[in-house]
């Protein structure tokens, strides 16, 4: 039955972060982004939330809720009204957790999902996309070999968050690079192992309070146990889906903040001797926003709810991201001009938004619902 | 719980009013188009099976409180039934849907606020409805056709255009002030039977699209009706509450027209999809935008937008059915389903060349149906006025 109410355990889980984003994340955005890190303090307050140890089952330390896509976007559109940067940031450990969560061995989840649900906040990654224009996360070309009792990767890795701290690193590879996602596999690596080479920092035109890192992977040999999924493998294209409908609630996020922060600035901003927000112009901007960004909620959400189904849901995730692309860029640029030349200044957060939503066209790999 | 799951008995509407739309509507859409102002007798048979935007399907109303401030009452899951109805029938032919007899938006007026004693009356009537006049159109609060209270009847003097179905319908719920002095205060709705001395349809408009469906001028000469034909109560409330409770039909009408333009977009939508795939063509979900060809990415694109638009129709209607007030909701539903539905009828004949723009294809007469919907139950722009008040907590008269 259509219903757009959330549950009350999600109302209450939207509630809280939506306080955090308030208090914790949007006062400090632009100093995380001027000073490009999110002091560890930050990082330790959303650790508190405990929302990746919710989604963990009680017998690998976690506290035991329903694992759901849907109350995962209703988390991450929240973080990203708040900034997208420190967002990606603070919910960086699921990339690694939730993959093996869903589809780890067992042994694989008792050996590192406690890890998670300890006190302080736990670096972990993924590494998927790889630096080429032409990149397309259903050809990855980072390849894996199994020689005797071990995997070889070999390859470049870029867009990988943490990767300077991460303790603990998925690695996308393909074992048949150029045919398409069916090779695609991913393989626990641990930092210091021989071959996994961390690069330099990359430098972006936004989301400069996430570190973002290349990797070079050099005849890095890890233990055939390390295969995520074990012999079963893992599910690459759900892997692709989760992370296309969290980039689109996020995108979702962001269009709302440049929606809400537009609306107030209109109506304080005088300008002929009355409130801008009074003129069609700048109104109808404001409205066409708010369509697009609830559209783009929904979009999130209906993806989120096909994949908590098991449904197949390529199609819808694909929609979603697509839509969050075209409609980000355009919404985010229409709110600098809301403030006009006070939009394009430093002061206000609309630059900061236009340059994050950019991102949302190249991002791919970032499952973190 | 966030669910998207179609009922047993929405998803029973849906194929329904498909099966109706693909056998009834289709073969005849072409010949209704040519043949204006004829009336489509085939549709005659199809009689009550849509009754107010298939709000009589479900919802028998009995007693009913008319507290305009009043939580609306639970609709029962009507609007999301009409909705879902409406882009099925608007997919076989938005003409054909308009000119069903019943399907009037008069009747969606007489199903949200007629009396049981009117609902006895009228409740199977096809009814049109007339706000607009030659100087009144988005500023409908503005009309000057009068009724006035003589003994028991009202006298109804005025003009009024672009009626929809104003020809073949059987009463028309005609918007009319009872005091000019009041301003909106003053505005209720009438239905007014067409055999009634002083009703006369004047002139029939000839149209872009929608030509199946007659859309009539009607001149009211000291037409009497009798008093108790005037829907809702003739009291006039301080300020604008009258007002407002007319205006409330638009809250399920407009999710309506948004439903109606995603049915002809998706008709052409379908249709443009499958010739170019018939061309060899391929549609690959997933892939990064360096690997699309211009073609698919079109496509693409305009399959995510029928998404989007349904989701914002479907969000609307929902609401209305649980009792919240929507007003800003079904506009955006409107505003996006009548733009973008329109957008994409133009970008599939651009896509179709030479047989887009044919006349012996259905193509081009969507894009010529579309457009009404981005026009009629208030144009784009009244729509973003709406959101646009709604979201900058604005009156009238901040944002006008
Ligand atoms: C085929 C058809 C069927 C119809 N059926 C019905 C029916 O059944 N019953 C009925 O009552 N009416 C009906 N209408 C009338 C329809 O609702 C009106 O045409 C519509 O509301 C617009 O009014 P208008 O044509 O007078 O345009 P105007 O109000 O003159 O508008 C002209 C332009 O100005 C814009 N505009 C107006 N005011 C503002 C503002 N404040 N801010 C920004 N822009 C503004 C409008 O968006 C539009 O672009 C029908 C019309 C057509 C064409």
């Amino acid at each position: 039955m259509i219903n757009f109410n959330p549950t009350d355990d999600q109302k209450q889980i939207i509630d809280m972060v939506h306080r955090f984003t308030a208090e914790v994340i949007r006062p400090n955005a632009r100093d995380c982004e001027e000073n490009k890190n999110v002091p560890d303090d930050l990082l330790a307050k959303f650790w508190e939330l405990g929302l990746i140890a919710n989604s963990i089952p009680e017998e690998y330390g976690g506290y035991g809720y329903e694992r759901s896509a849907v109350t995962g976007v209703l988390i991450s559109e929240e973080l990203a009204y708040g900034d997208l940067g420190i967002a990606i940031a603070m919910l960086s450990p699921s990339l690694f957790a939730y993959p093996v969560l869903e589809m780890g061995t067992e042994e694989q989840k008792k050996k590192y999902l406690p890890e998670f649900c300890g006190e302080s906040f736990k670096f972990a990654t993924m590494a998927l996309m790889e630096p080429r224009v032409t990149f397309d996360a259903t050809e990855i070309r980072t390849s894996v070999v199994r020689e005797g009792e071990e995997y070889v990767l070999n390859g470049v890795k870029c867009f990988v968050p943490y990767a300077g701290r991460a303790d603990l690193f998925l690695i996308i590879a393909s074992s048949a690079p150029g045919s398409g996602v069916n090779g695609v596999e991913a393989f626990i690596v641990e930092k210091g192992t021989n071959g996994l080479i961390v690069g330099e920092r990359e430098k972006y035109m936004g989301l400069n309070a996430l570190e973002l890192h290349k990797i070079t992977l050099t005849n890095c040999r890890i233990p055939v146990e390390n295969r995520l999924g074990g012999r079963n493998g893992f599910n690459y294209q759900r892997i692709l889906n989760l992370s296309r409908t969290a980039l689109s609630s996020m995108a979702s996020g962001i269009c709302h903040a440049t929606k809400d922060y537009g609306v107030s600035y209109a109506k304080e901003r005088v300008q002929f001797g009355e409130p801008i927000a009074h003129r069609q112009s700048i109104a109808f901007m404001l409205a066409d926003m708010a369509i697009e960004s609830d559209a783009m909620r929904f979009m999130a959400w209906k993806a989120a709810w096909l994949g908590d189904r098991g449904d197949d849901f390529t199609k819808e995730a694909y929609f979603a991201k697509l839509y969050a692309s075209e409609y980000t860029t355009n919404i985010t640029s229409n709110g600098i001009q809301v403030l006009g030349g006070h939009g394009y200044i430093r002061e206000h957060p609309m630059e900061l938004w236009f340059r994050n939503g950019r991102g949302f066209e190249i991002i791919d790999g970032l499952a973190i619902i | 719980m966030i669910d998207f799951e179609l009922t047993p008995q929405l998803r029973m509407i849906k194929d329904g009013a498909h099966a109706i739309a693909e056998s009834s509507f289709r073969p005849i859409s072409r010949k209704y188009d040519e043949e204006e102002h004829t009336v489509a007798e085939e549709l005659k048979p199809l009689a009550g099976l849509i009754t107010g935007g298939m709000g009589d399907m479900t919802s028998k109303k009995k007693d009913k409180k008319k507290d305009p401030g009043a939580k609306k009452e639970n609709r029962n899951g009507s609007t999301l039934l009409s909705v879902i109805g409406a882009e099925e029938m608007a997919w076989g032919d938005n003409g054909l849907m308009l000119a069903m007899p019943g399907s009037g938006l008069g009747n969606f007026a007489i199903q949200a606020v007629a009396t049981p004693e009117q609902l006895e009356r009228f409740g199977s009537k096809f009814a049109a409805m007339a706000i607009t006049e030659p100087n009144s159109g988005s500023d409908s609060g503005s009309i000057s056709t009068t009724a006035k209270q003589d003994g028991d009847e009202w006298v109804i003097n005025g003009e009024k255009i672009f009626v929809t179905d104003g020809n073949q319908c059987d009463v028309i719920v005609v918007w009319a002030t009872i005091d000019k002095a009041a301003g909106k205060a003053g505005i209720k709705s009438f239905i007014v039977e067409k055999d009634r001395a002083g009703c006369t349809v004047t002139k029939l408009e000839h149209k872009l699209g929608i030509r199946a469906s007659d859309t009539a001028s009607v001149v009211f000469e000291d037409c009497r009706i009798p008093k108790n034909n005037i829907l809702g109560s003739s009291e006039i409330k301080t300020k604008t509450e009258g007002f407002k409770g007319v205006m409330k039909t638009f809250d399920s009408t407009r999710p309506m027209v948004g439903a109606i333009a995603l049915g002809v977009a998706r008709a052409a939508f379908e249709f443009t999809k499958k010739i170019l795939e018939d061309e060899g063509y391929q549609f690959r979900y997933g892939l990064s935008k360096h690997k699309l060809v211009a073609v698919e990415k079109e496509i693409l694109t305009m399959e995510a937008e029928l998404e989007a638009i349904r989701l914002l129709i479907q969000r609307a209607a929902w609401m209305s059915d649980n009792g919240m007030h929507n007003a800003v909701e079904a506009s955006m539903s409107k505003a996006k389903g009548g733009r973008m539905g329109s957008e994409i009828t133009r970008r599939c004949v651009a896509l179709l060349g030479p047989i887009g723009y044919s006349r012996e294809w259905l193509v081009e007469k969507w894009m010529r149906d579309c457009k009404i919907n981005d026009i009629y139950e208030g144009t784009q722009q009244i729509q973003q006025l709406i959101i646009a008040r709604g979201i900058l907590d604005y009156s009238k008269k901040e944002l006008q």
